[in-house]
């Protein structure tokens, strides 16, 4: 029976339900999450024994970049990134290659080894959302969505200045379901914009150029619509200044803008049974926190500026984080944010590229290296695991690497690796630049995460933070059918000999999705169905309306027509719309 | 030392990827084995012996087993790719990517050999009778890190992209060479005796150049500090006097990149 499966006796970490390492059977039926099989079905049922083995619920990574415009943009100036990381085909997968910026097969088959089942692609330009779907539809073994980059579009910032609310909402829900997207990304408020005139903007009250709205304005406006039309997961902020050092200030001061803005996401779905509530209930997603964490006041005393955004995370309810991790060795460097990239070129004096998204955001994209000599990158490979150490309440915070800006995605298990055992951070140490303790307390930090940790920054969090949890990041009842079985025998597990935890993590003994059996240590053996979401917002038709009079008469000086704008569902696999309903 | 000669005698319509051909596979192996490997053309693999005539054993390790190639493979690519000792000749013109990677050992090519010899070499020697085409010790498209160690010796020409990207090692050329020669390098050395056409050590950061020629049009971007004669690198003798030059000061790393240029040969600079 398709999508019907057994796992016995597994140790099971289950963090919605507070399962906790409990020795425990997971039943699937139809691709779903059942309490038990019937003697009928269990005849010929896959049986997996996971006897000694860790059960999760399949990994969930609500901010990565593997498809779309700048993706591509990657891809297409990195050859000497493809030619070392390749594989072959075999009769059921695409041939692929790229370490840092994989083609779309590659992407989805190296996820899917590491037990991951659900990615969110964090930045659709909405003129290249389009692109971005057809990506996201080639990337097998995968459910995705994408967020849609908001924060400098030029409607918004004009109804921001006229105060005209109403008319910015309908223009969002509008636009998510014209691109066929998830959630609000804003990335450098107001900065990009400035961008198209050769600045930036450096504090939250300077209002930018001709719009003169401010990316105080921006946060704030944007974040309350968020709640006003329900959507499912929080605003995803990349706050500005980001890669200065000192930045790590106008981060804290950015997260308090929403602190009074009270998430409402308001979905019609059908939530699997969890014990914790699922439902999120911060107003505000801030994105890789270390690269918007950066102390000091120039390059010579730099340092970690990770504490006092913790700090203040921990002395609130309303935010929650990614981290954005550096691993150390190759990254891609790609972001919304056009000026950051700008800076990165001076500093390195790589090939680089630039974009300008017309009337709607910008974007740039540079390799770069993250070597262990270097004083600076020591420093912000400490900075990374500080944020996720520093966090109190894992809840409050997700792990990422930003892929492909920090490194690559298939460096989660190194990661892993170095949150669970002092011993692999301290060994670190010693190969890595002295700035790295000097600059940094990680050093001091001893603690270790555990397993349960662990699964809820890689999937639980994520898929709650995201408003997915009602069928993803959970093994309750009614949940999708996506587990990850790793080899790791928790009653055995040693954290200091960390390099088996990095091999275990690195090829899951099982993924399954859906109830089936997708890859098998490190082999993809099937490749299954797969679901886009996006939101699906109705809004009042007399303010739509409204506002498409003013959309189509600015339309003119779009480089495409009004029609061809839309993506329709033609592009995507498995459309799955929610339905999110906003305050009347 | 043992050595092992083979004949060219397949048909080379399409090119012959051949990295299996290096001490390092041939060490420990008989005649027979050897002509067992495979190598691609095209889609396909094929045992060695259908395109060359194998005669001889391989030595017990890479550094005593000498690989002769008697005669003209112009069609064949990659022959010494990463091999780390022993010895490479080849009496005739080689193909594309020769010795690339290569960490010890010696390469000779007794004709001209194509382009990216010795790409991303880092070590051992290669020594090329003939002239080359482009991408001389070249970072790979796309990269910033060509050529780290070892020497490139080539007694005739070369065209294009020398040593892109050096960071080490060295590459003399007795002839001429035309673009981008020494571009965005930050280490090393490349000497070449004949003259450059233009942008040669464009965006270098580091590392030494020196042009016994005339450069056809200089690199903007360059400061002079003086002029010093009688160039000496370890072995490498350079007689003359050399207008000195500090750059690439174009680019926003400031480079600390070093351009020595004939005083005979370039007086209007």
């Amino acid at each position: 029976m398709a999508g019907t499966i057994a796992i016995k006796n597994g140790y099971v970490y289950d963090p919605l339900n507070e399962i906790n390492g409990e020795m425990m059977d997971i039943f699937i039926k139809n691709g779903k999450v059942v309490t038990e099989l019937s003697g009928a079905d269990m005849k010929d049922v896959k049986e997996i024994d996971a006897k000694g083995k860790t059960v999760m619920p399949g990994g969930v990574d609500s901010h990565s970049h593997v498809a779309g415009a700048k993706v591509n943009v990657g891809r297409m100036m990195r050859p000497e990134d493809h030619y070392k990381f390749y594989q072959k085909r075999t009769p059921i997968t695409h041939s692929g290659c790229g370490y840092t910026v994989p083609s779309v097969y590659l992407g989805g088959y190296e996820y899917s080894k590491m037990g991951y089942t659900t990615v969110f692609e964090a930045a659709v330009p909405p003129m290249e959302a389009r692109h971005t779907h057809e990506e996201m539809r080639s990337t097998p073994m995968l459910d995705m969505g994408g967020y849609l980059v908001l924060g400098n579009n030029w409607f918004l910032m004009r109804y921001f200045k006229e105060g005209d609310i109403d008319k910015a909402a309908a223009y969002i829900s509008w636009m998510m379901r014209t691109h066929k997207t998830y959630g609000i990304k804003c990335v450098n408020p107001a900065g990009v914009e400035n961008w198209g005139w050769g600045e930036n903007v450096s504090a939250l009250d300077q209002a930018n150029i001709h719009f003169e709205v401010t990316p105080e304005d921006i946060i704030k406006s944007l974040t309350e619509i968020n709640e006003k039309l329900g959507i499912p997961m929080p605003v995803h902020l990349h706050a500005n200044n980001l890669g200065h050092p000192g930045c790590w200030e106008i981060t804290r001061d950015s997260l308090k803008i929403p602190k009074n803005v009270k998430a409402k996401p308001n979905t019609d779905v059908e939530w699997a049974e969890t014990k914790k509530n699922a439902k999120r209930h911060e107003s505000v997603y801030l994105t890789h926190c270390q690269f918007n964490a950066f102390g000091g006041t120039s390059w010579r005393d730099f340092e970690s500026g990770v504490k006092g955004i913790t700090d203040y995370v921990n002395s609130t309810d309303h935010v929650v984080m990614d981290s954005g991790c550096v691993p150390f060795g190759d990254a891609t460097v790609m972001t919304g944010d056009g000026p950051a990239i700008h800076d990165l070129y001076v500093l390195t004096g790589h090939k680089w590229s630039n974009t300008d998204v017309e009337c709607e955001c910008g974007s740039g994209v540079l390799p770069f290296e993250y070597l262990k000599s270097n004083p600076v990158h020591s420093v912000q490979w400490a900075m990374g695991l500080e944020v996720l150490l520093y966090v109190k309440d894992a809840w409050k915070s997700i792990m990422t690497t930003d892929s492909p800006n920090g490194g690559p995605f298939i460096k989660y298990p190194q990661i892993i690796a170095w949150l669970m055992s002092n011993k692999a951070r301290q060994d670190t140490f010693d190969e890595c630049h002295k700035w790295a303790q000097d600059r940094s307390d990680l050093g001091a930090e001893t603690r270790e995460m555990d397993l349960f940790e662990i699964a809820t920054i890689t999937r639980a969090n994520p898929a709650r933070t995201i408003g997915m949890s009602y069928r993803k990041g959970t093994l309750g009842i009614g949940a999708d059918g996506d587990v990850a079985i790793y080899d790791i025998d928790p009653k055995k597990l040693e954290v200091s000999d960390y390099e088996s935890i990095i091999r275990s993590f690195e090829n899951a003994a099982y993924t399954i999705k859906a109830g089936e059996v997708v890859s098998q240590m490190g082999e993809i053996v099937a490749i299954p169905e797969k679901n886009t979401f996006y939101s699906d917002i109705a809004v009042d038709a007399d303010d739509e309306k409204r506002m498409l009079e003013d959309v189509k008469k600015w339309f003119k000086y779009y480089t495409l027509g009004f029609n061809n704008y839309p993506t329709p569902e033609k592009y995507l696999a498995n459309p799955t719309p929610i339905q999110v309903n906003a305050e009347k | 030392m043992a050595d092992v000669i083979l004949k060219p005698t397949g048909n080379f319509d399409l090119t012959v990827e051949a990295e299996v051909v290096t001490p390092d596979n041939f060490a420990g192996k008989t005649t027979e084995e050897i002509g067992k490997l495979l190598v691609w053309q095209g889609p396909k693999e094929y045992p060695l012996t259908d395109f060359f005539s194998v005669q001889g054993n391989g030595g017990n390790s890479a550094e005593d087993t000498t690989i002769i190639v008697d005669g003209d493979i112009p069609r064949v690519k990659r022959i010494g790719q990463e091999m780390t000792a022993g010895r490479v000749l080849i009496k005739g013109s080689a193909g594309m990517h020769m010795g690339s990677g290569m960490k010890g050992g010696e390469i000779i090519i007794e004709g001209d050999a194509d382009s990216w010899a010795g790409m991303e070499m880092k070590g051992g020697s290669i020594h090329i009778k003939g002239n080359t085409k482009d991408h001389l010790g070249c970072a790979y498209r796309g990269s910033w890190k060509g050529m780290s160690g070892g020497r490139i010796t080539v007694d005739g020409d070369a065209v294009s992209q020398v040593g892109g990207g050096l960071t080490g090692g060295e590459i003399v050329i007795g002839g001429s060479v035309k673009h981008f020669c020494g571009i965005r390098i930050n280490g090393g050395l490349i000497v070449v005796k004949g003259n450059a056409v233009r942008t040669v050590g464009a965006e270098m950061t580091g590392g030494t150049i020196v042009i016994g020629g005339c450069i056809e049009r200089f690199t903007p971007g360059f400061e002079m500090t003086g002029v010093e004669s009688d160039l000496k690198f370890n072995d490498i003798e350079c007689p003359g006097e050399y207008k000195k030059f500090t750059g690439d000061y174009a680019i926003p790393q400031k480079g600390k990149g070093t351009l020595y240029v004939s005083c005979e040969n370039n007086e209007c600079l």
